[in-house]
């Protein structure tokens, strides 16, 4: 009975808790970010965006929350009810499962998987059903056309996001995300002689051209501006959520900014070099690394948040020019040009 | 009571191979086509949870990524674009049983036999498959051998999947003359000269 306590009870405790506290957390953070959004929005339009509830505005998200959870939620008389509520949950559940495997700091994640970069890339590969069963459990032709439009749209992304993913793979040697953000403690500034540059180590100066290629792609996987064809109101209703509301609407609302998230922080892993410190010099390396984890992740929201209040909306074929005809070539010849230099100059990790 | 220490393991295999099966069951019972491929799926993620449990994480998340993410994906859409009446389909269907029954059971003898050889000679799986290395990751062991032991026909695979890329592209490649398309190089390439013109317009005459 005591080895079943140790060998099995305890450590099911331990990672309920810990995954319990990382979804009050990452929820809470996500509110905020919401907000965070709006806000730069309405600054770059010279708004003031939501200012109302609480003190400027900061608890606008909770009073949305309040706001969605207390409506009747309508099923349509026509919809697939099973596969029409079953549609949130898929996508809210995938979200909020990828933070799994996210190291914030050395040894702050509930799985270091071996395959941790696989993990998140089949995670994001799986959000496409959510979009997929919603548009057509509701029975709508407008909800559906959007469904089908968004599923190519996220099919055609991941192809270029995954080869962005093996160049990074290239220059660290593992799948293991701990593992990437360790081997950007080494690159350019050890090289040129000035380890206290650490920022100059990361895979963003070097891998310069995917990390805007991963951008692209991240904002065109999570159906961000100006990629977001699948709520292209000028065009189709609403999306493929034209049908929902209250609750499940929120689910999907949840669903969709986690994944931006998970987008940022996978940004700030693979090019940002995770919890490392830019300068490593006495006072920037006191700071916990969580800290310097948020700001970088931070900082890609911003970036993100910028493309939402800046970019005009693509065209359909146009975005789909963009991801086959454009990215695809550039990250197909960047995963043999970074290969041969690594392979001939010397640079492969050791494994 | 006495536990085993491993009880947790055992646990999920049960729930990855019991759920594995029955929604394996409700892809043929299902009565909404699409219910079937949605639960197609749901077997595909409990298959790769079951590659978890053995250790194999790398082919795991590799069978979401290529089935679920990619493959099933276009199956759903064929499935929600077609307007077949299934039911109808469906009414033949005890005319196929003898067939089903067959190839049911000569899987099921194959399966035997596979397994069979396994536990009658337990060095067949060494003699069969190189050993799995316990100080690498298994994604290292399987690229150290998919590289250089197999490396033939890891490239013969992939001609064969650059030939089939080629054929589906063919195949739907139609150039319709009267469709207007952005040529973004034209756009780009235009100049001054070619873009404009002068002319002198006399009053009252119009050009």
């Amino acid at each position: 009975m005591l080895e079943f306590w140790t060998a099995d009870l305890w450590p099911l405790i331990v990672i309920v808790a810990q995954s319990l506290m990382l979804l009050v957390i990452l929820l809470v953070s996500i509110a905020y970010v919401l907000l965070a959004d709006r806000k730069i929005w309405a600054a770059v339009q010279l708004r003031r965006g939501p200012n109302v509830v609480g003190p400027w505005g900061l608890l606008q998200s909770f009073a949305d929350l309040l706001k969605f959870v207390f409506k009747e939620p309508v099923i349509p008389s026509g919809s697939n009810k099973g596969v029409f509520l079953l549609a949130p949950l898929v996508t809210c559940t995938l979200a909020l499962g990828a933070w799994a495997v996210i190291p914030v700091n050395a040894g702050w994640m509930i799985a270091d998987l071996n395959v941790g970069v696989l993990y998140i890339f089949a995670i994001s590969s799986l959000m496409v059903y959510g979009i997929i069963m919603a548009g057509w459990a509701s029975n709508s032709k407008y909800a559906f056309l959007s469904a089908v439009r968004s599923a190519a749209q996220m099919v055609s992304y991941e192809v270029s996001i995954g080869f962005v993913i093996i160049t990074v793979l290239l220059c660290a040697g593992s799948l293991k995300l701990s593992a990437i953000v360790e081997a950007q403690n080494h690159g350019l500034a050890t090289m040129i002689g000035l380890p206290w540059l650490s920022f100059l180590n990361w895979y963003w100066l070097p891998l310069l051209p995917m990390f805007v290629v991963f951008y692209v792609s991240a904002l065109a996987e999570t159906n961000r501006p100006p990629f977001d064809l699948v709520e292209a109101e000028s065009e189709l209703v609403a999306g493929f959520m034209v049908e929902y509301g209250s609750s499940p609407y929120m689910m999907f609302m949840l669903g969709e900014y986690v994944a931006i998230a998970t987008m940022c922080a996978m940004g700030t892993i693979l090019f940002l070099g995770g919890w490392l410190p830019p300068i490593a010099v006495a006072p920037f390396t006191w700071v916990p690394g969580v800290i310097w984890f948020v700001l970088k992740a931070l900082f890609m929201f911003f970036l993100f948040a910028m493309a939402k209040a800046v970019v005009p909306r693509y065209r359909y074929d146009q975005l789909m020019r963009l991801g086959w005809k454009v990215f695809l070539p550039i990250s197909l010849a960047m995963v043999v040009i970074v290969a041969a230099v690594l392979q001939f100059g010397g640079l492969a990790p050791k494994g | 009571m006495i536990l085993p220490a491993t009880l947790l393991p055992a646990v999920f295999f049960y729930l990855f191979a019991g759920m594995c099966v029955a929604c394996a069951f409700m892809v043929i019972a299902g009565k909404n086509p699409v219910h079937s491929v949605l639960y197609l799926i749901l077997a595909f993620v409990n298959a790769s949870g079951l590659f978890v449990l053995m250790g194999a994480e790398f082919l795991a998340m590799i069978l979401i990524v290529v089935y679920v993410g990619a493959v099933a994906v276009l199956f759903l859409f064929v499935v929600m674009m077609l307007d077949v009446d299934f039911t109808e389909l469906r009414q033949g269907v005890l005319q196929y049983l003898p067939i089903g029954i067959v190839v049911g059971v000569i899987f099921f003898f194959e399966l035997v036999a596979v397994v069979g050889a396994w536990v009658i000679a337990p060095g067949m799986p060494q003699a069969i498959s190189s050993p799995t290395p316990t100080t690498i990751t298994n994604t290292e062991a399987l690229g150290r051998v998919l590289y250089t032991q197999y490396v033939y026909y890891f490239q013969a695979a992939g001609l064969v999947l650059l030939v089939a890329m080629i054929g589906a592209i063919v195949l739907t490649l139609r150039h319709k003359p009267n469709v207007k398309r952005q040529n973004i190089s034209d756009q780009v390439a235009r100049t001054k000269e070619t873009a404009m013109e002068v002319r002198q317009v006399r009053p009252g005459q119009g050009i």
